[in-house]
């Protein structure tokens, strides 16, 4: 790819992407601490887009981690071209944040931000950055056949809401 | 430590050590940086590992035997489940399977994890949730499943109640059960087949699905009476081929049911006096031929009633200003156990608890 950007968001994205094995190790890590694991997922990048949709519900009372890359990979399956991202929740009193988060998948080309600069008073410059991908509408972002995301494999409960 | 200081000591014990470091302490002179790196490659690059493995490679036997502690998981089953030899033979293949799959991958031949999937068939009370209970540990010792949890569910775990309602309860029960064992009691109910908007067959789907391509994350168990759970899997191809062990539980003789009254009543810490032992014989003899007989739970059930008229003749006892022992307070007496209203033969009028079958419960 010679344009483009590579997306880092999260724990780990500055590592080469995560195989299966590495997946589960860090999703096992989690339930051992004793934090649900939630998938999520989102073709809108934007660093400030902090809701990304969730894949099925939290997984409170899983023991093993495979049950966590079983939903990633079913994540995989509908939305083979977007962004998906796995969470880990530590839901403790005096806690209840995120504790690690980490992209599990990515588009395959990225074609990164597009930088706007508006002239502003006094020759001040404001800043806009939009990721180039959502000049389209949601749900044909990333597709490189231009089908949009498989459907008839969506999450149990998962909507797939637009979003603004 | 003292290996820096004597460079010819054992070569193995030292490809094992992290290099040396600090003032002081000298490099180790003719040693590979990483003394492992070379045997590992010898497997790494193998295209037909039959062939380029030498036939009489070592293999350590009595490293991977204790390692994997077989016998003491074999002789906790032996210990705590009476008869049952058939299961217990089973489940000694399926540890030496295992042994023996993990002594191939010591050096390096393929082993493919085995299907692990069973079915529990027989009648009430002969041990199928026990056993099934007890499955999931030893798996787990064996170092076969992750976690070795155990999640038992009926029907109403799995069947949804309306349309869009099962799949996500189906999935969400074998993502908990994940790295240990699900244990389906009463399976037979999760497809009705005379009933075609009976949204058993959506769970079975997923069941066989998950079945087959998470072998390695999961094992099913169903349990249920051998009658209900043949014609189970005749109404549902494809399952029965996909578990590997269909274990049928006998009824037990009138010596082994004796012999669970007799650990039962260790456990409680009770004592029957020889006389009672006898009443006892005679009341399982008579009640083996009465309908609904439980095999274990029938033994645990009379003994409980048992308990109870031991409790009021104490009672009685005491309240008539006899002084108790502690021997009273653990014997069981014969009059305790000739009581029971088997042994009049009118069973039907028996109001006692044991002639209802356990509902949503086999074992």
């Amino acid at each position: 790819m010679t344009t483009g950007l590579r997306i880092t968001q999260g724990t780990f994205s500055y590592l080469p992407d995560f195989d299966d094995d590495e997946i589960k190790a860090q999703i096992q890590y989690g339930i051992d601490n004793g934090w649900a694991c939630a998938i999520e997922f989102t073709d809108d990048p934007h660093p400030r887009n902090i809701y990304w949709d969730m894949w099925g519900m939290p997984m409170f009372d899983i023991e093993d981690a495979a049950a966590g890359l079983h939903e990633v990979n079913r994540c995989r399956e509908a939305f083979p071209n977007h962004y998906i991202r796995v969470t880990l929740y530590n839901s403790k009193l005096t806690k209840q944040t995120t504790a690690l988060q980490f992209l599990v998948n990515r588009p395959p080309h990225e074609p990164g931000f597009k930088l706007e600069r508006q002239e502003s008073h006094d020759r001040a410059i404001r800043y806009t950055m939009t990721p180039y991908a959502t000049d389209k509408p949601p749900g044909e972002r990333y597709d490189s056949d231009g089908l949009g995301p498989r459907r008839g494999s969506n999450a149990d409960g998962a909507a797939d809401s637009p979003r603004g | 430590m003292t290996d820096a200081a004597n460079p010819a000591s054992d070569p193995s014990a030292r490809a094992i050590e992290p290099p040396p470091a600090g003032p002081g302490m000298a490099p180790r002179e003719g040693e590979e940086p990483y003394g492992r790196a070379e045997v590992d490659n010898r497997f790494v690059d193998l295209d037909d590992p039959l062939t380029e493995i030498p036939d009489d490679t070592p293999v350590d036997v009595d490293g991977v035997f204790e390692d994997s502690r077989i016998e003491e998981v074999l002789g906790e089953m032996d210990r705590d489940l009476l008869a049952l030899h058939e299961v217990k033979d089973r489940i000694r293949e399926i540890a030496a399977l295992l042994l023996i799959d993990r002594l191939r991958r010591s050096i390096a031949l393929e082993a493919q994890a085995p299907t692990l999937h069973m079915s529990f068939t027989g009648n009430p009370g002969t041990g199928k949730t026990t056993v099934a209970a007890k499955m999931g540990k030893i798996l787990y010792k064996l170092g076969y499943v992750r976690k070795g949890h155990l999640v038992s569910v009926t029907r109403d775990d799995l069947v949804g109640q309306y349309v869009g309602h099962t799949a996500p309860k189906t999935r969400d029960v074998l993502k908990r059960a994940m790295g240990g064992v699900l244990f389906i009691d009463e399976a037979y109910h999760i497809y009705r087949v005379d009933n075609e908007r009976d949204y058993g067959q959506e769970t079975v789907e997923l069941l066989l699905q998950v079945m087959e391509n998470d072998r390695e994350d999961i094992v099913v168990i169903m349990a249920g009476y051998k009658k209900q759970m043949d014609r189970f899997f005749s109404d549902v191809p494809g399952l029965s081929s996909r578990i590997a062990h269909h274990i049928d539980f006998p009824d037990y003789s009138i010596d082994e049911l004796m012999e669970i009254a007799r650990l039962m009543t260790e456990q409680q810490r009770y004592l029957l006096s020889s006389d009672a032992g006898k009443a006892f014989r005679q009341y399982l003899g008579l009640r083996m031929d009465q309908p609904r007989f439980a095999n274990g739970r029938s033994v645990r059930n009379a003994l409980d009633r048992a308990r109870m008229r031991q409790a009021i003749r104490l009672y009685d006892a005491g309240s008539r200003g006899r002084k108790l022992t502690k021997k009273d307070l653990v014997t069981i007496e014969a009059d305790d156990i000739l009581k029971s209203r088997v042994f009049e033969g009118g069973f039907y009028e028996e109001s006692e608890s044991d002639t209802t079958p356990a509902s949503g419960q086999v074992g």
